[in-house]
């Protein structure tokens, strides 16, 4: 199938502003599950609110369109119901970080068979701005504007604490290498989670004199570097790309599953 | 040397918000944008066929096409 056989052509163009990056996502997203070859029927897509979340519109693929910071929890249902479908999250740092962050921790405890996709623009981009959980320190928002009191939640790290199986980070500039992570947590046994740095020149990029979209990706090109590299000593404001979890641990549709068979009477203590 | 072309670039002009992304990052500045700010070809000749454009492009705008499956499926436009 080609490209845009998995997208809904009569929503396009869409609504993101021009230079975000979630539309370059939403094709890389598309190009993964293209090459894996997954038939359209055999996916589920829910996602919550934002802009992040109205990627679910134009995929032409089973999408829910939920509350709220919930999508995980749709999610969760939907995969227990029907375990044998990929069932993919999309969601905003936002959306999965604050309003979701108890049910984006639970879910990578579960260890349920789910691919949460963190589209981090760092920012609230649809209500105007504001200081979002990814935010850095210093920087500026709506809500914030002589820059953010707190600090930037590391995704990947808490990710890992809580036990997601499966934990990797790119950006939109890195379109390749974010094909292939994704393709990997889409295939992962396990509760995955891909943070992907998005760029909002609207509103995180503007209130930061960060410049435009071209701008925003190449500061992403110049301070992503490999995992475990050293490179980060130097800058502090580098940051990693690439694979950080993955590991098996039993997942939770299959314990499930385990059980039930196991309280199952037998035919001969009917007898 | 001259290069074999095996892709030519199918241009979805209606669906490009002139983000310049693509004019920005194309090794060989084969793109550009034109007085309505929306994406045109300044030298296809140029293409060394990467698909860095249409992987960073957020709008599905630009494509590149297989020559050979084209003709064999009788040359049908992208765009809706």
């Amino acid at each position: 199938m080609a490209t845009l056989d998995y997208v809904r052509r009569r929503f396009l163009p869409h609504i993101w502003c021009p230079g975000c990056g979630h539309g370059t996502l939403m094709a890389t997203l598309v190009r993964a599950i293209e090459e894996l070859a997954i038939p359209k029927d055999q996916i589920v897509m829910a996602s919550g609110i934002g802009c992040s979340s109205r990627i679910v519109g134009y995929l032409d693929l089973h999408t829910l369109h939920t509350l709220h910071g919930r999508a995980l929890a749709f999610a969760t249902g939907v995969k227990m119901a029907k375990p044998d479908l990929h069932v993919i999250v999309p969601m905003g740092d936002g959306d999965a970080l604050a309003i979701g962050g108890n049910h984006f921790i639970h879910a990578c405890a579960r260890n349920i068979d789910l691919t949460a996709i963190i589209m981090n623009n760092q920012t609230y981009g649809m209500t105007g701005g504001q200081v979002s959980p990814m935010t850095g320190h210093g920087e500026r928002a709506t809500t914030m504007p002589y820059g953010n009191l707190g600090q930037a939640l590391d995704v990947v790290a808490v990710a890992r604490a809580a036990g997601a199986t499966y934990v990797a980070r790119s950006t939109v500039y890195h379109a390749p290498q974010l094909k292939k992570l994704l393709m990997k947590a889409i295939q992962h046994r396990g509760f995955s989670v891909v943070e992907v740095l998005t760029q909002c020149p609207t509103y995180y990029g503007r209130l930061n004199q960060r410049g435009d979209a071209v701008e925003m990706m190449t500061w992403f090109k110049e301070h992503a570097v490999p995992v475990g590299s050293d490179a980060r000593k130097d800058d502090p404001a580098r940051f990693e790309v690439g694979e950080f979890v993955n590991v098996e641990r039993p997942e939770y549709c299959a314990s499930y599953d385990e059980i039930v068979t196991r309280l199952k009477p037998r035919e001969d203590e009917h007898a | 040397m001259a290069r074999v072309k095996k892709k030519r670039l199918l241009l979805r002009r209606e669906w490009c918000k002139g983000c310049n992304i693509c004019v920005a990052f194309c090794p060989t500045h084969v793109l550009g944008l034109d007085e309505e700010n929306r994406i045109q070809i300044l030298d296809e000749s140029r293409c060394i066929e990467c698909y860095l454009c249409e992987w960073r492009c957020p709008d599905f705008a630009i494509e590149l096409v297989d020559l050979a499956s084209e003709e064999a499926d009788g040359a049908k436009e992208g765009a809706a």
